[in-house]
């Protein structure tokens, strides 16, 4: 087997011939996968390779069809979640299931099968989180704390349990770049102890930082393992994607009128915890393409809706190509020439049970010559919806499936597709290439970068720094409801950003964070 | 065994198709228990109920009687649903209308004039939009739950009418029972046959159906109330006004729900009474469901509910069973419905658990 064990060390878990399939679809086939113990093991792929299902199968919540895993070089069936913690594996989720409306401890105590008092269960946390360099007060509200901090409940939750492998499903998708640097450290310190972790991801410089041994997979399918740090980030991209990836083509651009503007837009929040925006101002200019960076959760999805005209602000706080927008309606919006694209495919930018065709009326119909008298116009929809399918390569089924039969790139090629092909002068993108394959990513930046160099003023919402970086031409960065000034991105450097999504309110930033 | 639902990785066609078949099935197999329960030869009770109403000529006509109302409600109903919005008290639109329409009658039919049924269906309509309207204001307004108030507006309308028929609107020559007069023709609905009770207001409800047909598939505004059933912030990504769809969603099912009480009226009852409906109101809940919320779909169930009560009717005369086992089996039929259509999104899958427990493991 290629992972022979270097140095001699005892193999935690070994997974053999793993298959699991749903309907048709093989998610994992005939996988084999084996951690040592003290080691970091990196599992990656593309979103859709199987390393989801490889997990839940690890950690007992999916029954694989066919295969055989061993630990600590015992045949066992994981039957159950329970069963995998009782062996000694540990899960960190990649989202978090905590209440906000409780405590630090508490929301430990939900998790922990035995009865045990509140305050027993506070001095364990502080023993670990003083033990393992991972800052958490058990008094705190879920609410009052950093994503960051969240994710150290979770760790901690699942050290608890004394785990001798820990699974961490893409732990610093939702981190700062200084958050994710004392992830690491933490993880170094757990790996030192001899715990062994899995360590899941499609960020290649983690895996060479991080890892030393790498599985790749693809279309659910391991294609190689690899030493991690023997490799460089093009080699494993190219593992992962099966191919070269292609770099996008851009030129500097020229800003040329503001299209958007937000003058001091200031809104509640929508719901209960949600987050206020405060003082929000920037400008958007014809030809660029401006990004904004943040932590998820400090707003973008407030800010996004009363971009879109989803939700209604002062008339004058929005203004779209010179002329006041707060209060239109997103269909006013668009016949102004805005376009926008949410962060959620499935349920808001598209209807799952819809065919294509009707997916283009739904952000087409106001303005797109779809309808007549208000009958729909049902050829004109399917032709739009297949020159969109030509123009992004968006692969389907059929003639015209249903938009839930795409996979979740094409998907998202046939709703920026939509979106461009309306030839809009402004167009908000909310998370462009979230969950999308390494091709369709590079396809919707490759359209988003040549948009704009039509024109047309791009904003683009985005976690994704790396994405930011490869097409932005200014950046501004938003934390806690407020967005920093938009400054060039030749500017600034990843920890300056990384800075002002983290510290951007030192007064909302924890002390424990910053003392390191 | 254990019994796992496993998601489809898409909606089986097949069991869009099937499910109500299957439900039917299931639904007579649970009439057969239930008949075999009570001491009643199953096979003889089932074709008193399901064959024996599909006999005669005039049967066939009382069918259709009976099923018009239900696909005209139903349809209004599918509207509603569709649009994720839940009008349980079509019941009460109902009785609305056949209150609103028969003022309208009891002022007007001595006159006569050709105007009469046509003010009537009218008022009859609109008396159960304003009465659909109450719970839907009442939803946009305050978000309450528009299936208890739509549910609870159903038990005061029953008492208006009940007050109207055995105080000021009784029939004064009519010995005291709780009754209207009698409409005159220039009141009720011309017959499409002689020789049954086949009234213009089958017709009716066909239409109702044709335009449902054209409403949902290829206008706008149908497409709107679909998208905002399905996904309701897509719905406000399209731009769609989700309080104006709840308000059209609750309309359009009270009209016809309205018009469907008038129509009873002005057809085969001929009066107002104080019970104008076997359940039609919630037994349409059953046909729409029954019929995929398709108004096709629903112009077939609404046949199959109406067979259930003609042959209950049957079976009390001949089986001397209470009609309440009628009822309960439209409760089945509804139960296994809903139970079925989860068969289109997930299949059923027999987990073969191997049981070797894990040293250590409790």
């Amino acid at each position: 087997m290629a992972e022979a064990a270097p140095g001699g060390r005892r193999r935690v878990l070994e997974a053999r011939g793993i298959v699991k399939r749903f309907g048709d679809l093989v998610a994992n086939d005939h996988i084999d996968l084996a951690v040592e113990e003290g080691a970091i093991h990196a599992l990656l792929g593309e979103n859709g390779a199987g390393k989801s299902t490889l997990v839940k199968v690890l950690y007992g919540a999916l029954q694989p069809d066919d295969g055989e895993i061993f630990w600590q070089g015992a045949k066992v069936e994981i039957a159950s979640p329970a069963v995998a913690r009782a062996l000694g594996i540990g899960m960190v989720f990649q989202h978090f299931s905590l209440f906000d409306a409780l405590t630090v401890a508490e929301n430990v105590a939900l998790g922990l099968p035995t009865r045990e008092p509140l305050r027993a269960i506070a001095a364990r946390i502080r023993e670990i989180s003083a033990a393992f360099g991972l800052p958490l007060d058990p008094a705190r509200y879920v609410h009052d704390l950093s994503v960051g901090e969240r994710q150290r409940i979770e760790i901690v939750r699942c050290l608890l349990q004394d785990p001798k492998l820990i699974i961490m499903d893409e732990p610093t998708s939702v981190l700062t770049p200084q958050e994710a640097d004392q992830l690491f450290e933490t993880l170094e310190r757990l790996a030192g102890e001899g715990r062994a972790i899995l360590y899941i991801t499609h960020r290649l410089e983690e895996v060479r930082r991080l890892c030393e041994r790498a599985t790749v997979l693809r279309q659910g399918r391991v294609v190689a393992g690899v030493s991690a740090r023997a490799e460089t980030a093009a080699s494993l991209a190219r593992l992962m994607v099966g191919s070269d990836v292609k770099a996008i083509e851009r030129q500097a651009a020229r800003a040329g009128a503001p299209l958007l503007e937000l003058r001091r837009l200031s809104l509640p929040p929508d719901r209960v915890l949600g987050m206020a925006l405060a003082d929000v101002s920037l400008i958007v200019r014809a030809g660029e393409i401006v990004a904004i960076a943040g932590v998820a959760g400090n707003g973008q999805g407030e800010l996004f809706t009363a971009l879109s005209g989803e939700r209604a602000s002062p008339a004058e706080a929005v203004l779209i190509d010179g002329r006041p927008a707060g209060q239109l309606g997103i269909t006013d919006r668009r016949r102004q020439g805005a376009a926008f694209v949410p962060e959620e495919r499935l349920g808001h930018g598209a209807v799952p049970r819809l065919t294509l065709s009707e997916n283009v009326l739904l952000s087409r119909h106001g303005s797109g010559g779809l309808t007549r008298l208000g009958f729909l116009l049902r050829q004109r929809a399917q032709r739009l919806s297949a020159e969109i399918c030509a123009a992004f390569d968006v692969r389907k089924s059929g003639r015209d499936p249903e938009a839930a039969s795409l996979s979740g790139g094409n998907l998202q090629k046939f709703v920026v597709g939509r979106e461009i092909l309306a030839r809009p002068r402004l167009l908000v993108v909310n998370q462009p290439s979230w969950g999308v394959d390494v091709g369709a990513a590079v396809t919707i930046r490759q359209a988003l970068v040549d948009l704009a160099a039509q024109g047309a003023a791009v904003l683009v919402i985005s976690q994704d720094l790396d994405e930011i970086l490869e097409i932005a031409d200014r950046i501004a960065v938003i934390s806690h409801g407020r967005l920093s000034e938009a400054l060039p991105a030749l500017s600034l450097s990843l920890e300056r950003i990384g800075l002002l999504m983290g510290g951007a309110h030192p007064d909302r930033v924890p002390e424990a964070v910053d003392a390191d | 065994m254990p019994i796992e639902l496993e998601r489809r990785s898409e909606p089986s066609r097949a069991m869009m198709l099937a499910s109500p078949a299957i439900a039917v099935v299931l639904t007579i197999a649970a009439a057969a228990a239930l008949l075999a329960a009570v001491g009643v030869n199953p096979l003889r009770g089932l074709a008193v109920y399901f064959i024996e109403p599909l006999g005669t000529s005039w049967s066939l006509q009382e069918l259709a009687v009976k099923a018009s109302p239900l696909v005209m409600i139903a349809v209004g109903l599918a509207v509603c649903f569709r649009a994720n919005t839940w009008n349980i008290g079509a019941e009460g639109q109902y009785l609305a209308g056949a209150m609103l329409g028969g003022w309208f009658a009891l002022a007007y039919h001595a006159t006569g004039a050709w105007w009469v049924l046509p003010g009537m269906l009218l008022l009859g309509a609109l008396g159960g939009v304003l009465y659909a309207l109450l719970p839907a204001v009442l939803r946009v307004l305050f978000g309450a739950s528009e299936i208890l108030t739509s549910l609870m507006l159903v038990y005061v309308a029953q008492f208006a009418l009940d007050y109207l028929v055995r105080g000021p609107w009784r029939d004064p020559h009519g010995f005291n029972f709780p009754q209207t007069v009698t409409f005159e023709p220039a009141a009720t609905m011309p017959l499409l046959l002689s020789g049954g009770r086949l009234h213009v207001g089958v017709l009716l409800a066909l239409l109702a159906v044709a335009v449902a047909v054209v409403f949902l598939g290829t206008t706008l505004r149908g497409f709107e109330l679909r998208v905002v059933g399905m996904a309701p912030r897509a719905g406000r990504f399209a731009g769609f006004d989700d309080r104006r769809d709840i308000l059209l969603a609750f309309a359009v099912s009270g009209a016809l729900a309205g018009l469907a009480g008038i129509i009873e009226v002005a057809g085969p009852i001929g009066q107002l009474l104080p019970n104008l409906s076997p359940g039609y109101g919630f037994a349409a809940i059953i046909v729409a469901f029954l019929g995929r919320l398709n108004p096709l779909g629903i112009l077939v169930a609404g046949f199959v509910l109406a067979l259930s009560y003609l042959g209950g009717e049957q079976a009390q005369i001949a089986l001397r069973v209470p009609l309440d086992l009628t009822i309960v089996l439209q409760g089945v039929l509804l139960f296994c419905v809903l139970a079925c259509d989860t068969l289109i999104l997930y299949r059923v899958r027999l987990l073969r658990l191997r049981h070797r427990t894990v040293p250590g493991v409790p």
